[in-house]
């Protein structure tokens, strides 16, 4: 039983890790909560369903399509909204992702109705793969091997490729990285870009359980913030932890004390890491100069 | 430019001889405005008085002290659920049941602005996310209280024996709180606790240097915030005569925030005008079914990149243009 409900749970916080780790990428580099980000893996979900269900185009290709759509989003995102801001103050650029946020959100249903609709995967809920005592449906298994996949795939590029180091010098300090001469335009666009990505695959991962409709993304990014906020909102490592930890803990409330505590424990959590500790589990603590 | 002579000049509200004509004439076309207008407009009107209210509270915070707060909507749920459980359950009268909204909901801000005294930015943006999104659920879930998801239903509000039941009352009743709410935020802003709000915005270090109580004002700035956003759910509550824990969502919270920013950002003006812009805009969009929150969100990220400071800061250039014509 508890290794069944630490399993299951710790798949959903990988979904909660990636959307996290979405955030922390774009709030290390610029300095931004992007309120966009659960909106734009909504938009790319239903990008890889329309490819899908209207185009026929094989399950693989799809999803390849639609991720290199989803960087494209995140890199347009930067460039056409971010940019052009030539004073930016942390609430002005909060709202400018809360605009696109809305932008985002009135087009999707715009184009496909809010309706709820069947996202057609190849993976199933049903099917399941027993290890022993433990069961685990074939969608949670991918979930957990794609996004171990993705975060390894993150790891290395962050730490041997020059541009994953070109973003990390830049959230570090931006004008000793221009200085040293990284573009910090097109690092940026690209950061988002990713960030953009591992939403994109977070929805396509979370769409067969929970089906597609505009707001479909809304819950787990509100996950995600408490994730990242458990972890620390500068800490890679900490969007990870922190999302596997929120996934864990809210199945063994749901399991062990009550399941209508159970979409609680994120805004519990929230409150109480913000009031002893806001920097988070792994984050460091921010400081202000006069 | 004005100069002034006397610092009493200063804090003055209306400055000199045309304001007063042209406020008085303000009051004029309110008081008339029943007479022209009826039905849905004048609710429109009606709804509008109410959102300046909020608006101006949430600009005190945020515009006024630098403090965003993502969990308006969760003080407005607290105002409107308090008045109307005053008066359901325990038969208050509305005047009071009216104060106590505000109350509770004040001392609901002091609460979440004790945290907010350790944080900045976008945890502070966080915090006060999950405190508005935390109301919801606990609204939906305190059953015996609030009545669950189904919601419940604020009686006709009355003050001795004037009961408010047609849509002019309403009306006189929103726009006379609207009045002495704006006044009392202008004032406010003027005295010295307005100056400290201001002082904490530009520099928390530089404020606690020259002797302002961080703790006192930061605490004060949410209270007086959630008493404004406490009085307004409790009038809209009213006013539709059905409140649910869904009508308290975080895009309630998003929709007021928009207001300030388009109408401009620590402006008593800018949280009117942008208020009756945005409670207007769905009205004259409503042939489109998905239009309004396209155009919401456009105009929040032009607002921001071409002009920060609002439809005020407009305003303001448009009056300098014209006193500086023709040079």
């Amino acid at each position: 039983m508890l290794t069944q409900l630490i399993v299951s749970g710790l798949a959903t916080g990988c979904l909660y890790a990636l959307v996290a780790l979405g955030l922390v990428i774009v709030y290390k580099a610029s300095n931004v909560l992007n309120f966009a980000q659960g909106d734009m893996a909504m938009v790319s979900t239903f990008v890889t369903f329309t490819l899908l269900e209207t185009l026929h185009i094989p399950f693989f290709w799809a999803v390849l399509l639609a991720i290199v759509g989803a960087f494209l989003l995140g890199a347009l995102f930067e460039i056409c909204l971010l940019r052009p801001v030539k004073h930016p103050t942390p609430l002005g650029l909060i709202i400018i992702t809360v605009g696109a946020q809305q932008i985002l959100y009135g087009v999707a249903g715009w184009i496909w109705g809010y309706d709820t609709k069947a996202f057609p995967s190849l993976l199933s809920d049903l099917k399941i793969y027993r290890f022993g005592a433990l069961v685990i449906s074939e969608v949670n298994l991918w979930i957990l091997i794609a996004s171990v996949l993705l975060m390894l795939a993150l790891l290395l590029f962050f730490r041997y490729t020059r541009l994953g180091i070109a973003i990390r010098a830049m959230s570090q300090n931006l004008i000793t990285a221009k200085l040293m001469g990284v573009s910090a335009h097109w690092t940026l666009s690209l950061t988002w870009g990713i960030a953009s990505v591992l939403g994109a695959v977070a929805g396509i991962l979370i769409a067969p359980i929970t089906f597609l409709d505009p707001n479909m993304m809304l819950n787990p990014l509100l996950k995600a913030f408490a994730a990242a906020t458990l972890g620390g909102m500068n800490s890679f490592a900490g969007a990870v932890v922190g999302g596997g930890s929120l996934g864990i803990l809210e199945n063994l409330v749901g399991g062990y004390l009550t399941p209508e505590l159970k979409e609680s424990v994120a805004f519990l959590i929230i409150i109480l890491v913000l009031c002893v500790r806001p920097s988070g589990l792994l984050g460091r603590h921010y400081k202000h100069r006069v | 430019m004005t100069l002034h002579t006397e610092y009493y000049n200063e804090l003055r509200l209306l400055k000199s001889t045309p304001a007063k004509v042209w406020f008085g004439l303000l009051l004029l076309v309110l008081l008339v405005i029943p007479t022209a207008l009826e039905g849905y407009l004048l609710n429109l009107l009606t709804l509008a008085a109410i959102h300046v209210i909020i608006a101006i509270g949430l600009n005190l915070l945020t515009g006024y002290t630098g403090q965003i707060s993502l969990g308006h909507a969760g003080f407005i749920g607290i105002g409107a659920y308090t008045s109307a459980l005053l008066m359901l359950k325990l038969h208050l009268p509305f005047a009071l049941a009216l104060l106590a909204a505000g109350g509770v909901a004040g001392v609901f801000g002091f609460l979440v602005g004790l945290p907010a005294l350790r944080l900045t930015g976008p945890y502070l943006a966080i915090a006060t996310l999950g405190f508005g999104i935390a109301v919801g659920q606990i609204l939906v879930k305190w059953e015996s209280l609030s009545g669950g998801s189904l919601g419940i239903h604020p009686p006709k509000p009355s003050i001795g024996p004037l009961v408010f039941t047609s849509e002019t009352h309403f009306y006189f009743l929103s726009i006379s709180t609207m009045l002495l709410m704006t006044i009392g935020a202008a004032n406010l802003i003027k005295s010295k606790i307005g100056r400290a709000f201001v002082a904490i915005r530009e520099s928390e270090v530089a404020a606690l240097a020259m002797g302002v109580n961080l703790t006192l004002y930061k605490t004060l700035a949410f209270a007086v915030s959630a008493f404004y956003a406490g009085i307004g759910g409790s009038l809209m509550g009213h006013l539709i005569g059905y409140i649910s824990p869904d009508a308290f969502n975080l895009l309630v919270s998003i929709y007021f925030l928009s207001m300030i920013v388009i109408g401009g950002l620590a402006s008593i003006l800018g949280s009117i005008l942008g208020s009756i812009l945005l409670t207007a805009l769905p009205y004259f969009l409503s042939g489109i079914k998905n239009l309004p929150m396209v155009i919401y969100g456009a105009s929040l990220i032009l607002i921001i990149i071409f002009e920060p400071y609002g439809l005020t800061g407009h305003w303001m250039k448009l009056r300098l243009y014209w006193r500086m014509w023709p040079f």
